[in-house]
């Protein structure tokens, strides 16, 4: 494998295990802030109760957050280091406003929410929250400022083939980036909400803190059935900007070989990439151009309208990529409007069948992020710097043996120690909020660990373990 | 220098001193929280660790983000600078970044895992050892020097290591353990202070011991530090660096010494690892990467370096403002029961 390969490959890696912790915590941080101020307004403790639960595994998802974001704000140097050379007067301050802006906000008040129960007043606390929640979406703010103006790059000028600013705005505001960061902060919020939706419905199953679970539910099919549908619309006005600054990207998405027509929608295909034919395609006529351009009849550039050198060279993993993306999300949207539906009904909480796939759904919102960003950074491909920078010359000038040794390294160390992390808070979760009320012992449906209920009522003060879930 | 004028001159030298306050700010707030993590094996007591450990807990990610800042105030204002240096510190960087995983992890894993966090006394302890080592190393391999052809790094994975290497390395190890120590004498009680009193005072010799054998090698080993520090009337200018280090550390020794001194040990530590760190500056000066790559060849764009100054004047304030609150909230000798695990 040649070094640009294996640069790609430990930078993939690196960040799609990174993402998933400031995915999570953008959401988490606004929810313990939510839940703070209901308690301070309403004095019920049982939000106090989930604010803390929640804090303990925010904890360590942010600390998995932060120490895999520092290899990135190093990776650009150690292994792309004629990008940060090409880029860096633009792309340079963007990062460094996130770092000044958000992480030492964020790192900073974290220690006061976690530490200052005992020191700091309740309402310092609710306000630490409101802080974090603020500096984690301004962290995705310029990030993802960043990241976009690398797919649309705007407001500079190329001299000797490095990147000088002319206008910060035009930069900062390049033209993807609104949908992208709207894009993004959604899907954040979703995925958490998914997340504390599928621990609420896990404890209703087995009549666990049936308060806390309630309350969890109730936010999490609200917000799942508001920010589903924007998510959508998001996502389609992303499509529009995409296919206005990146065609080259959305013909690939769509599998889109040759334009002959009003385009199809392919819903399913097997994509053939030397034969540039798709394969056991289902598409639906005309409704590719309806999508991409709110029109019934119009056309859109195709693969073949693009040099080879200037169109992503693999069709396969932004084609399914978008589609396993674009299919969670239509299937969230469903799951929050049928749980809008039961909640309407008074069913919420006692309908198993709908807890029961709730209760699965939790990882979705991962897997749609992933899926996204594989999309659109595959999509950009053959350019780090969109029309400006190829990625085969981004790279550092160093071996490719050395590259390797290090990608083995992250991959191991990420692998164990993540893993491990994920593991605990899963170990959090069941264990599930402390002092919680004791949960009715003689509930109708008995779970096969049913008997187990009242001991783990006894233990729950305690750091055993309960058989929850 | 003289053909740069206005702020073609000013700009690059403005944004230094922003990056050197940065770092300063790193070793000595990040090196009393890896000196904790250093000094973990000479106190295997349980409970001492808990106590040791939510010392720092409130901060340890602050202390961190200075080394964010760092890194990308280096990609920010010196891009240059920074597409060398990484690539020719890679192996000590990578080493680094994976350490400090393990330790950072290890303040939330330790307290889920009980009772069986072993492991992450040992991953807390060890990757805060390998982190310090390899900073060391990597300042080392800085001012060793760096083979730079047409502005990139042309030099091999292992160009860093050199003897000089491994002195700098250990002696940041001993470094961080001493300003750790000194962390503990002030945050602690009983026993415990009483024994950090007592490594304080190894580790304090031991640090001079590196401090003046790392004076004593560079002048040697570089010719051009020799020059900076002992020609006339430099050596006039420079003498108050070694007067005021001599100062503080009998500040250290005494407040170590004596259990009436909480605060003295700590911040004349701090004021030993300042002062060492304006010898390495002065040294360095105006080299950013020695020796072909200076604050002027690697600036970033005038109009870079201006709009994150601009950031940096109006929030750098608020920051600090909200670390000295926190350390304010959380001052004092820890008690028993601080962690929220």
């Amino acid at each position: 494998m040649n070094a640009v390969l294996l640069a790609r490959l430990q930078f993939a890696f690196t960040i799609s295990v990174h993402i998933i912790f400031p995915a999570f915590t953008i959401g988490l941080s606004a929810f313990i802030a939510t839940l703070l101020i209901l308690w301070q307004r309403t004095g019920r403790e049982h939000f106090h109760r989930l604010a803390r639960f929640w804090t303990k595994i925010f904890a360590v998802s942010f600390a998995m957050g932060v120490v895999s974001g520092i290899p990135m704000s190093y990776e650009f140097g150690s292994n792309w280091s004629r990008f940060s050379e090409v880029a860096g007067n633009v792309v340079g301050p963007l990062i460094g406003y996130e770092v000044l802006t958000a992480f030492f906000l964020e790192a900073t008040f974290l220690g006061v929410l976690l530490f200052g129960w005992k020191r700091t007043p309740p309402w310092l606390q609710a306000t630490a929250a409101v802080l974090i929640a603020v500096g984690t979406a301004m962290s995705a703010f310029w990030i993802l400022s960043a990241n976009s103006w690398m797919q649309t790059p705007a407001g500079h000028v190329m001299r000797d083939g490095i990147a000088y600013p002319v206008d910060w705005f035009a930069i900062i505001f390049n033209p993807s980036f609104p949908y992208r960061l709207s894009h993004m902060l959604t899907a954040a919020y979703l995925t958490t909400s998914l997340v504390v939706l599928a621990v609420g419905a896990r404890y209703l199953l087995v009549d666990a803190f049936k308060e806390e679970a309630r309350t969890m539910m109730r936010m999490g099919v609200g917000m799942l059935a508001v920010l589903g549908p924007v998510q959508l619309l998001l996502g389609d006005q992303h499509g529009l900007n995409t296919l206005k600054y990146q065609p080259a990207k959305i013909a690939a998405i769509e599998a889109h070989w040759r334009d002959t027509g009003p385009m199809e929608l392919v819903l399913f295909a097997l994509p053939d990439e030397h034969a540039k034919v798709n394969r056991a395609a289902i598409v639906i006529p005309h409704l590719g151009s309806l999508i991409l351009t709110h029109d019934w009849n119009a056309r859109v550039p195709a693969l073949a309208d693009f040099a080879e050198n200037a169109r992503p060279p693999r069709v396969t993993i932004v084609f399914f990529a978008f589609r396993i993306m674009v299919g969670i999300g239509l299937f969230l949207i469903a799951l929050g409007l049928t749980g809008a539906v039961l909640w309407l009904r008074g069913r919420l909480f006692t309908s198993r069948w709908y807890l029961r796939s709730a209760g699965w759904a939790w990882p979705l919102g991962f897997i749609a992020i992933l899926a996204g960003w594989l999309t659109t950074e595959n999509g950009r491909q053959p350019y780090v710097i969109y029309g400006i920078l190829r990625t085969q010359d981004a790279t550092s000038p160093i071996a490719a043996a050395t590259v390797a040794a290090s990608f083995v390294a992250f991959v191991l160390v990420y692998g164990v120690v993540f893993s491990i992390g994920i593991y605990y808070m899963r170990k959090m979760i069941r264990h599930g909020p402390h002092g919680a009320a004791v949960a009715e012992s003689s509930a109708p449906h008995a779970l096969p660990n049913q008997p187990l209920a009242s001991a783990r009522e006894s233990t729950r003060e305690s750091r055993a373990e309960p058989p929850v879930i | 220098m003289s053909e740069l004028a206005g702020s073609a001159y000013w700009l690059p030298l403005i944004c230094a001193a922003v990056l050197g306050f940065a770092v300063a700010m790193y070793i000595v707030l990040d090196g009393f929280d890896l000196g904790i993590g250093i000094l973990f094996p000479f106190f295997p007591r349980e409970i001492d660790r808990d106590q040791m450990m939510n010392s720092v807990a409130p901060f340890w990610d602050g202390n961190e983000t200075w080394l964010i800042l760092g890194g990308t105030g280096l990609f920010v204002m010196f891009p240059r600078a920074y597409a060398v240096v990484m690539p020719a510190l890679y192996v000590p960087l990578i080493t680094m970044l994976l350490a400090l995983v393990f330790r950072g992890v290890a303040f939330e894993f330790r307290w889920v895992a009980k009772p069986h966090h072993r492991k992450w006394d040992i991953a807390f302890s060890a990757g805060s050892i390998v982190a310090a080592l390899c900073q060391g190393f990597m300042l080392g391999g800085l001012l060793g020097g760096t083979r730079v052809e047409q502005g990139h790094f042309a030099g091999g994975a292992f160009d860093w290591l050199t003897p000089f290497t491994l002195v700098c390395g250990f002696g940041l190890v001993v470094g961080y353990a001493l300003l750790g120590a000194t962390w503990l004498v002030m945050k602690m009680t009983g026993n415990l202070e009483r024994r950090a009193r007592r490594s304080g005072r190894v580790l304090l010799v031991g640090v001079l011991g590196f401090i003046v054998l790392v004076s004593v090698w560079t002048p040697l080993e570089f010719e051009r530090i020799g020059e900076r520090w002992f020609s006339w009337p430099n050596i006039l200018y420079l003498s108050p660096v070694p007067l005021a280090t001599a100062f503080f550390a009998v500040v250290c020794w005494r407040g170590l010494a004596r259990t009436r001194f909480m605060f003295s040990p700590f911040y004349s530590a701090g004021g030993l690892f300042v002062l060492a760190y304006i010898g390495l500056v002065i040294s360095m000066m105006p080299y950013l990467v020695p020796p072909a790559i200076t604050v002027w060849n690697a600036a970033a764009a005038p109009s870079s370096q201006r709009f994150v100054l601009i950031g940096i004047a109006v929030l750098l304030p608020f920051i600090l403002g909200y670390t000295v609150f926190v350390y304010y909230t959380f001052r004092g000798k820890v008690r028993a029961d601080e962690g929220y695990h």
